[in-house]
């Protein structure tokens, strides 16, 4: 969308779409910035995706190049999918946010830079020789330099801030200047900063002031030249009820309402870690919903406490990103074996190790399908998008109670931060899947906590329950009894009972369908995870050039949906973009013997529309 | 413990169809069959009753009790407790450990459960060793160890686990050893406190540490190295001739003298079980120059962890009706006509 939006924005200002770019130091509340931008932005009815993008230090050393915080929002009066590609405006807080930023924006775009930052000690920190503002470097761009830190300390100075508090207010200034450039809303900011700062209410006047003068600077400066006023009308959408939801909202959301359709309380343990802590940090909200969260000690700690609530009868979820659950495999392994229900959330950033804490990458694939000692098959299901997060949770909450089974879901650093709009959906739309726990002996005298239904999943045993008694554990059980049994063919019963359980879970799901595109023909672009956003604009441009290719994006990882190896071999040539190093690829190759291509990514940031789109070309030719 | 309806049982109704694996002679059985006619005599409900357990020899203990049973992995065990209480209080959690599993692979869960106070019973077996993987040493073994790894002897100095609970806020501190005929009364003493009851049991390893504790446990001579510690009564041992006082000056434990019966002229302290000091120099007592101390060293109930989070749930939903459909709707919406 961001190039249609440069052919529209040279002729009448009115984009269909707009990419801006808030850069500043991580203290410089650029997150902020950027959220509320994106709210008013979205009540404003346009659709949009953001990527905000900050350093892993909670506030590092000022004005330093590793210390900026970026947030990118992408929005616009037609569908969008992706946070854009190159953006059309960047507002740069200081020089190393300039820095850090310039490189990417769009030849001709707009740079917004506040000269009071550009002194010569932050000059020096940025690495800039000389002033980028004054020595035409940037001659590439449009260039409006004024001194934010002077007019944001000019607008709030009747309220007698300390010089600190008062620079603070300088975001709300330079969002108030975006809102007048995009046209958007004040009023939604009016009563956040109501509501953030209800016991500080000369803060929030201050902020206010801020706001309004940075909107009235862009209204009556008469600046000629690159300050102008954008256009994007609403998009068209369904008719409904919208709110903005980042992945991590709507996992949680997506969790509760799980539970809710499984008739069960639900137990959350988690342990602090970037970026999977706003699950926890979400939850701890919701307990109306039946929802105990238990902030434990470890990784390890988390997932067994969420285990043992399982075995006690309530929905068990736990979350982390990879080097968390790398803690967890062992007991992963314990819940397969005792066949209790638990859903793992793994929001994937870059690795190895501690590797990238606030960078996505989806590099945790290999571990969630086969990460874990001896035969252990498990379920593991993929969130598309930040909306689509919701639908995933349910999901895995439903194989988890139907299959007795612990099922991963991955997500990443991008989706869990990311925003988008979202129709908010009617609880009565979903199926019920409420559980039944056995509550009396299922063989005439005899209890057989191992047996198992048509779908091999064995019953769910409350303790508390009278007459059910029984014993389980990670050692080796008996068909049918439980009993220990270390006996050769019981193992291999046993082996072969969980496989054949977790590939029966592919009869429960849907065909995989096509998302654009046709059922065969050249070339196939097979996606997971949050690349769908890029892959579907890139399809999407490239059929419009004539390029035969179709879009295919997989949530169920495993088991994959049985028509996935069919469909795929419709095509000549199938293309598998992923950001790691080709783990899907070597899933589909080992599992339909198809010759995929990989098409990687591993710097920390998602992929543009762009390098798809050539990737596709060059392949199709 | 857990408050609950009062059930009849026997000590065969505890026992499973399952043959137990332990080797002959160990201290297990006889810490097995303390508990299963312990069971009867507190009026528990199999039905309501769960152990879990850990890994190693003391961790397949659940295998062999007729009531719920989770044998879970290395050194969690507290973690599923944790879990088990929270998402259902009424059960009555009794949780079996070792030397290594809560102590060295498991130390880090230990603490944390005993300084949240969750409310279980917690054995732990202590026999000086790892035994299910074959005698290596642990973290309890005494200097000089030797074991299949430390063929020179272990040079690692041991830790005390009732000193470590006490450490880590444990409210409720007791000992005992596998074929003592006091074991059943420490047992009850623990299942009547509320909160999380850490029981040290000194466990006979037949095969790879044999009789490391007849010192104290071998009935011979056991009168003058046992300290059984009762609410209320002087600490005397030896058939009363001897006694444990607070020397002032050093602010230590020493052993007196009790001549006549007059422990009062002696100085010999009273035990009383709220008293945190004393309780650690009582798990402190170097053995040899003092008796072993044992029974319950240290009882002072304070609110149990899932009492306190569940309240805080209870609270957190007062007046909040579940209702998803406006849950979904919340914050900033806007409608599309």
């Amino acid at each position: 969308m961001a190039t249609l939006a440069a052919e529209a924005e040279t002729q009448q200002n009115t984009p269909d779409a707009v990419v801006v770019r808030f850069a500043g130091d991580s203290g410089d509340g650029m997150q902020l910035t950027g959220g509320q931008f994106t709210l008013s932005t979205a009540l404003a009815g346009n659709d949009l995706a953001t990527f905000p993008d900050f350093p892993a230090e909670i506030r590092a050393p000022q004005g330093t190049l590793f210390g900026v915080s970026a947030f990118q929002i992408n929005f616009g009066s037609t569908a969008i999918e992706t946070a854009g590609d190159a953006p059309d405006v960047l507002v740069a807080m200081n020089p190393a946010a300039l820095k850090t930023n310039v490189g990417a924006l769009k030849p001709g775009g707009l740079i917004i830079a506040d000269s009071g930052e550009f002194n010569k000690r932050n000059l020096e920190k940025a690495k800039y020789e000389n002033n980028p503002l004054e020595d035409g470097s940037l001659a590439r761009w449009d260039l409006l330099a004024f001194d934010i830190s002077a007019l944001t300390m000019e607008s709030v100075k009747r309220f007698g801030l300390g010089n600190k508090e008062a620079l603070r207010c300088k975001n709300m200034w330079t969002l108030g200047l975006a809102l007048w450039m995009f046209d958007r809303p004040r009023e939604p900011i009016y009563d956040w900063l109501k509501g953030k700062f209800r016991k500080a209410p000369e803060l929030a006047e201050a902020n206010i002031a801020a706001l309004d003068a940075g909107h009235a600077y862009g209204e009556t400066a008469e600046l000629s030249g690159p300050l102008k006023q954008y256009h994007v009308g609403p998009v068209k959408s369904d008719p409904g009820l919208y709110r903005t939801v980042t992945g991590a909202d709507a996992i949680s959301l997506g969790l509760v309402a799980g539970a809710q359709l499984a008739n069960l309380p639900m137990f959350f343990g988690g342990y602090p870690i970037t970026p999977a802590s706003a699950i926890l940090h979400n939850l701890v909200k919701m307990k109306e919903f039946g929802v105990t969260t238990f902030q434990a000690e470890d990784e390890i700690a988390a997932i067994c406490s969420a285990i043992g609530a399982s075995y006690a009868g309530q929905l068990g979820v736990t979350s982390s990103s990879g080097p968390g659950i790398a803690l967890k495999g062992e007991a992963m392994g314990l819940a397969i074996m005792t066949e209790l229900p638990l859903v793992i959330v793994n929001s994937q950033r870059g690795g190895p190790s501690t590797g990238l804490p606030t960078k996505t990458e989806q590099s945790d694939l290999y571990q969630a399908v086969y990460g874990r000692n001896g035969d252990a098959p498990m379920p593991v299901i993929a969130a598309r998008s930040p909306a689509d997060a919701f639908d995933v949770a349910i999901e895995a909450c439903r194989i988890a109670v139907q299959y007795m089974t612990p099922v991963i879901l991955l997500t990443d650093g991008y989706i869990a931060n990311a925003a988008e709009p979202w129709q908010v959906p009617n609880p009565d739309d979903f199926t019920p899947f409420p559980v039944t726990f056995l509550t009396e002996k299922n063989a005439g005298d005899t209890l057989l906590p191992y047996k198992r239904d048509a779908k091999g999943a064995r019953p769910w045993i409350k303790p508390g329950t009278p007459g059910l008694m029984h014993r389980i554990g990670g050692i080796e059980k008996q068909v049918d009894t439980g009993h220990l049994d270390y006996s050769p063919a019981n193992h291999q019963a046993m082996t072969d009972a969980r496989k054949a359980k977790i590939d029966g879970i592919a009869n429960s799901i849907l065909d995989q369908e096509v998302c654009l595109g046709n059922t065969g023909g050249k070339l196939a672009v097979v996606g997971w995870g949050s690349t769908y956003g890029p892959i579907h604009q890139a399809v999407r441009a490239a059929r419009k050039k004539g390029v035969d290719v179709s879009h295919i994006h997989v949530r169920h990882i495993w088991p994959m949906p049985k028509n996935l190896g069919d469909l795929l071999r419709g095509f000549d040539k199938v293309l598998v973009p992923e950001m790691n190093t080709g783990q899907f690829k070597t899933v589909l190759r080992d599992q339909f013997l198809i010759d995929a291509k990989p098409l990687t990514k591993t710097s920390g940031q998602p992929f543009t529309i762009a390098e798809l789109e050539a990737a596709i070309e060059a392949m199709a030719e | 413990m857990n408050e609950m309806t009062s059930i009849t049982t026997t000590l065969k109704d505890w026992e499973t169809d399952q043959e137990v694996r332990w080797c002959p002679g160990c201290g297990d059985y006889a810490i097995l069959k303390a508990v299963q006619r312990t069971l009867p005599e507190l009026g528990a409900d199999p039905a309501n009753t769960v152990f879990v357990s850990g890994i190693g020899c003391s961790s397949r203990f659940p295998y062999y009790v007729e009531s719920y049973g989770f044998h879970t992995i290395h050194g969690r065990a507290p973690a599923f407790a944790t879990g088990i209480k929270l998402a259902n209080p009424e059960l009555d959690i009794w949780l079996v450990t070792g030397d290594g599993d809560g102590m060295s692979i498991g130390g880090n869960h230990t603490m944390h459960m005993l300084r949240r106070n969750l409310n279980c019973q917690i054995m732990l077996f202590n026999n000086e060793i790892y035994g299910l993987t074959k005698g290596q040493y642990s973290p309890t073994s005494r200097l000089g160890t030797n074991s299949p790894t430390t063929p020179m002897g272990s040079v690692d100095r041991p830790m005390s686990p009732c000193a470590f609970a006490l450490g880590a806020g444990a409210r409720f501190v007791a000992r005992g050893f596998d074929v003592s005929k006091e074991l059943s009364g420490v047992l009850k003493a623990a299942h009547a406190h509320k909160g999380a009851a850490f029981v040290e049991i000194f466990q006979n390893c037949i095969v790879y540490n044999k009789d490391v504790f007849n010192e104290f446990a071998a009935p011979k001579g056991a009168e003058d190295r046992q300290l059984w510690l009762r609410e209320g009564e002087p600490m005397l041992f030896a058939k009363g001739t001897q006694g444990i006082a607070l020397d002032v000056e050093k602010l230590t434990l020493k052993v007196v003298d009790v001549v006549d019966g007059n422990w009062q002229a002696a100085g010999v302290i009273v035990h009383n079980v709220t008293n945190k000091a004393i309780a650690h120099m009582l798990v402190d007592m170097p053995f040899g120059a003092f008796p072993m101390a044992l029974g319950v060293i240290y009882d002072d109930p304070r609110p149990s962890f899932e009492e306190v989070v569940l309240g805080q749930d209870a609270k957190a939903r007062e007046g909040k009706v579940a209702n998803l459909a406006k849950l979904l709707a919340q914050g900033q919406t806007w409608t599309v006509e």
